[in-house]
């Protein structure tokens, strides 16, 4: 490291895994870090790590909190399986996230709290956690603590304050390493800390500090530039956006566009409760969120708020659809439009709050009593879970039904650059209303064309009516056991969801001649596409069929899934997307890969299982 | 409002399924009469139920209903009136529907101050599924569900709805019209959560359960009508009172022990504390009389209010208010 001759070595794409105490700001270093890499063009996904413990002591091994940025030249389909750099700002964050290194890793420490206390609460036995845990990786050792400090000394912050921007030491180091603009970062901290200029002030010294130390003292033998691939690259006006935050934002973008008020009834559930952080605060949007006492009520009063004439939804995950399922059949038979929106989380039960899963799709589909047909889409990524949601609003109103919106843990929290939609360019939103000239002949369950009985708001004269959870006669709306009647009724709520449309699936890849097409759904695109990519670079003919639209399946599911020699259905529960599409399509037989680990998967991992499929 | 004049025929549709003599026959043609005289037009009253045998109340209402599912009536009433603060929104409920499996979302109705009549009919007993106990049941009531006698307190709906922080309960008996056509009207000139008891008798499977009021003569030796700014006083001839003991309440004669109508309590519906309308609601035979009437209605900010109100100050504060608006709030930045 003496040497005085920098290297630059051209890199295509990295990922940095920024980690340590939940109190350490690893989550902003990151986020700066991914939004400057943005900017200069690059594409990014993001994954934060959250700690079990919501408070766990400082330095132990649950406290740690991570956070990963994948910054590449082309489209980056992935946060990364592993990381290139690893910043560990303690002990408990080197011993828990090593596991993301590969042999080539570079691991920055803070020294300044490596000292013998620090190592105990993370556990180690020796004074040397590297020799503990045999690693043999470039270490840029620094004593980040002590540098921050020194660097703030005439600041007149406290010294509390002072440590607190230790982070902003490590992004400068991480800056200088990936040769990244610091002026932007340095606007960025502006604007985060605008109500507090001193604390801009003091962080934006220290991220020079941490910046000019990798500088003065080669801190690395070499130093990476990622390229910006220009002819891909996409214009426009972007920004960084979570899952959560996308949905949010589809749900209030459909309300405008449909001329409607938006009602979310909710009940707080990881990880779904950045849904209604995020709605509440658009008030001057007309955004209604009301916290019930429970899911059951936040899908009843959505149930109530449709009749009253709003978009309404409901957010939650799991356990919590658990709960709806039967004001969800509400909805089902009194053909109200709401919106369900399920962020997947591992189970069964409590399960695992924070991790992620696909392992709701047939609680969704069919966990209600009776025929109880139902639309449901699953989002692709975080970025994607805007147009799911908007699509989920537009047929929930346009279809009079509820439509679950799968996403989950995964695609909720990792972020991406989303280029800024224009919603003059999203299709209309146009409900059924019931019309003057229907007065006096109308009646509740009457249809038009597309089998979509018409909506009479409260309000409107003339069209008073009741209806309920009993089963109605299809003319009158009265309550009716008729045996042909409820045969009749059970076949045309069926019908009026077979008959939306939905878009064509698309099949990427090498879509002519494939020797195994890879299938999955909702938040694996990512990875699956990941996968594809290093396949068909070692020379393999590989397709993605990847599915949003899961019921009703888009028309050309059974001519996509019969096309090739041999496909492969991959999702992160036992079989449930799988027995799905058997159970739509004739003589379907996949391969299966099933994984349950409450991670995303690793993409080395589905190209070893994908292989192995594709040389049998 | 509009200038129309509305007749509780207005209000009336279909005909009623509820066995002869069932006490929910005489609510519903009490309702109808009550929002006659109210005159809200039908097209802007939404009349919102749970299951039960009075739940199906709303089907013989010409207005906007839902007869929805068991427990669920506060809840679905609630997103009714937020997403349409302009309907006049009613939710019916029986004691099952309304304090077993509803219960959770009756405290909260209450507690949020949502502006709702709720209607709770109390016949103490589940008639639609055939005669099983109720959380409103007395202890060792026998029924098909307890052939040995309950073994189990029951709940008073006042109790709860005091204890929920609600700002007005009143009660009725169902076949007195005039009775329970005051407190429904009380109900909806009220503006928030408004709780109103119906005492009904359940002619099948729980006969007589509020027979010491259920008619006028029982209900004159029996009952006691409160009034805000009236004195209590009851009894066949007006002869008897209820005065202040210690911190309980007592029943004197008027006329006796030195006795004036002067030393009678007077009835105050809008005091903040609850104390003494509770001993007023719990009041029980043989001792005491039954509190008819309102008994509690005290003025507090409605949820439905204040959401408006701060979606109208948020409004006001922020600098956007459409989605293309909400975009630029965020940190961006251009590729170009
Ligand atoms: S069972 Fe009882 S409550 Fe039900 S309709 Fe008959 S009398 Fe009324």
């Amino acid at each position: 490291m003496t040497d005085n001759k920098q290297n630059v070595t051209s890199v295509d794409n990295i990922a940095v895994r920024f980690t340590g105490d939940s109190g350490d700001g690893m989550q902003l270093a990151g986020n700066i870090f991914s939004t400057i890499s943005a900017t200069v063009g690059n594409d990014i996904s993001t994954f934060p790590d959250y700690p079990a413990d919501i408070r766990a002591p400082q330095g132990s091994l649950t406290g740690v909190s991570g956070f990963q940025v994948h910054i590449g030249a082309e489209k980056v389909l992935t946060p990364g399986d592993k990381c290139d750099v690893l910043i560990a700002m303690n002990p408990a964050a080197l011993k828990t996230q090593y596991k993301f290194c590969t042999s080539r890793s570079i691991i920055i420490v803070d020294t300044d709290s490596f000292k013998e206390n620090d190592l105990k609460k993370a556990e180690f036995q020796t004074n040397d956690p590297f020799e503990e845990m045999g690693i043999k990786n470039e270490v840029i050792a620094a004593p980040i603590t002590s540098m921050c400090v020194e660097a703030l000394k005439d600041s007149g912050l406290d010294f509390k304050s002072s440590v607190r921007c230790k982070n902003m030491f490590a992004l400068g180091l991480v800056c200088w390493l990936f040769d990244r603009n610091v002026p932007y970062a340095e606007e960025m901290l502006r604007q985060k800390f605008a109500k507090k200029p001193e604390i801009a002030e003091a962080n934006i010294k220290v991220l020079n500090a941490g910046y000019d130390y990798g500088h003065n003292t080669h801190a690395s033998a070499t130093t990476y530039r990622i390229e910006s691939a220009n002819a891909t690259k996409q214009k426009g006006v972007f920004m960084d956006i979570n899952g959560n935050k996308a949905t949010a934002y589809g749900l209030i973008a459909a309300a405008e566009k449909a001329g409607l008020k938006l009602y979310l009834g909710s009940y707080p559930i990881t990880p779904a409760t950045d849904v209604l952080h995020e709605l509440s605060k658009h008030k001057s949007l007309g955004v209604t969120t009301v916290q019930c006492e429970d899911e059951i009520a936040g899908c009843a009063s959505a149930v109530g708020a449709a009749f009253g004439g709003a978009l309404a939804c409901t957010s939650t995950s799991g356990p919590g659809i658990c709960l709806k399922s039967e004001a969800m059949n509400l909805a089902v038979i009194m053909e109200l439009p709401i919106v369900v929106l399920d962020v997947q989380r591992g189970g069964p039960a409590t399960g695992l709050p924070t991790k992620s899963e696909q392992t709701d799709l047939l609680q969704v589909l069919f966990g209600r009593n009776g025929e109880s047909p139902m639309p449901v889409l699953a989002a692709a990524s975080p970025t994607d879970c805007f147009d799911m949601a908007y699509m989920a609003c537009k047929i929930a109103l346009e279809h009079m039904t509820p439509v679950v919106l799968m996403t989950d843990a995964y695609v909720a929290n990792g972020s991406a650059a989303w280029k800024l939609p224009k919603l003059e360019e999203y299709p209309a939103i146009k409900p059924p209303y019931v019309t003057p000239d229907m007065k006096g002949s109308w009646a509740p369950y009457q249809r038009n064309a597309d089998g979509v009985r018409y909506w009479a708001v409260p309000g409107t004269e003339g069209f008073t009516h009741i209806l309920g959870g009993l089963e109605k006669d299809s003319k009158t709306g009265a309550i009716s056991t008729n045996p042909e009647n409820h045969n009749l009724m059970t076949h045309l709520r069926q019908e009026k969801i077979d008959k939306i449309q939905v878009p064509d699936v698309e099949v990427l890849g090498d879509k002519d001649d494939a020797e195994l097409l890879i299938v999955g759904f909702g938040g694996t695109y990512g990875h699956l596409h990941a996968a594809m990519n290093e396949m068909k670079a070692s020379g393999k003919k590989v397709a993605l069929a990847h599915f949003k639209y899961i019921n009703p399946l888009p028309k050309n599911t059974a001519e996509v899934l019969k096309k090739y020699k041999k496909v492969v259905v991959a999702e992160q529960n036992l079989g449930q997307f799988a027995g799905w599409l058997r159970m739509k399509v004739d003589n379907f037989v996949p391969f299966q890969f099933n994984e349950v680990k409450g991670q995303p998967f690793a993409v080395a991992d589905l190209v070893k299982a994908f292989t192995e499929i594709y040389n049998k | 409002m509009e200038n129309i004049t509305y007749e509780a025929k207005d209000f009336k549709k279909g005909q009623p399924r509820w066995c002869p003599g069932c006490g929910d026959h005489f609510f519903l043609a009490s309702l109808q009469k009550a929002m006659a005289e109210i005159g809200v037009a039908p097209h802007n009253t939404a009349v919102i139920s749970g299951i039960g045998c009075s739940s199906r109340l709303p089907h013989y209402m010409a207005t906007y209903g839902m007869n929805t599912i068991h427990g669920r009536a506060a809840a679905i009433a609630t997103g009714c009136k937020i997403a349409n603060p302009k309907l006049t929104v009613w939710q019916i409920s029986g004691d099952g529907d309304g304090l077993a499996i509803g219960g959770n979302h009756f405290i909260h109705a209450n507690r949020r101050n949502i502006d709702l009549n709720m209607i709770l009919l109390n016949n103490r007993i589940y008639g639609l599924t055939k005669g099983q106990y109720s959380p409103t049941s007395p202890r060792g009531f026998v029924s098909k569900s307890s052939p040995y006698g309950t073994v189990e307190d029951p709940f008073r709906p006042a109790e709860l709805c005091f204890g929920a922080r609600g700002h007005f309960f009143a009660r009725a008996v169902a076949t007195d019209a005039a009775g329970t056509v005051e407190i429904l009207k009380a109900a909806q000139a009220h503006k928030g959560a408004s709780v109103c008891e119906i005492l009904q008798n359940c002619v099948i499977f729980n006969d007589g359960t509020h027979a010491s009021v259920y008619k006028p003569e029982e209900r004159k030796k029996n009952a006691i009508y409160l009034k805000h700014g009236q004195p209590m006083i009851f009894g066949e001839n007006n002869e008897f009172g209820l005065v202040q003991d210690g911190f309980n309440l007592k029943v004197v004669k008027i006329g006796e022990n030195g006795i004036t109508e002067k030393d009678i309590l007077v009835h105050d519906a809008h005091c903040e504390d609850n104390t003494l309308q509770l001993k007023l609601a719990l009041m029980e035979g043989p001792d005491f009389p039954i509190a008819l009437g309102v008994i509690r209605d005290v003025e507090a900010p409605t949820y439905n209010d204040a959401v408006e109100a701060q979606i109208a100050e948020v409004s006001e504060k922020k600098k956007y208010h459409n989605f293309q608006e909400l975009l630029m709030t965020n940190d961006t930045w251009e590729v170009k």
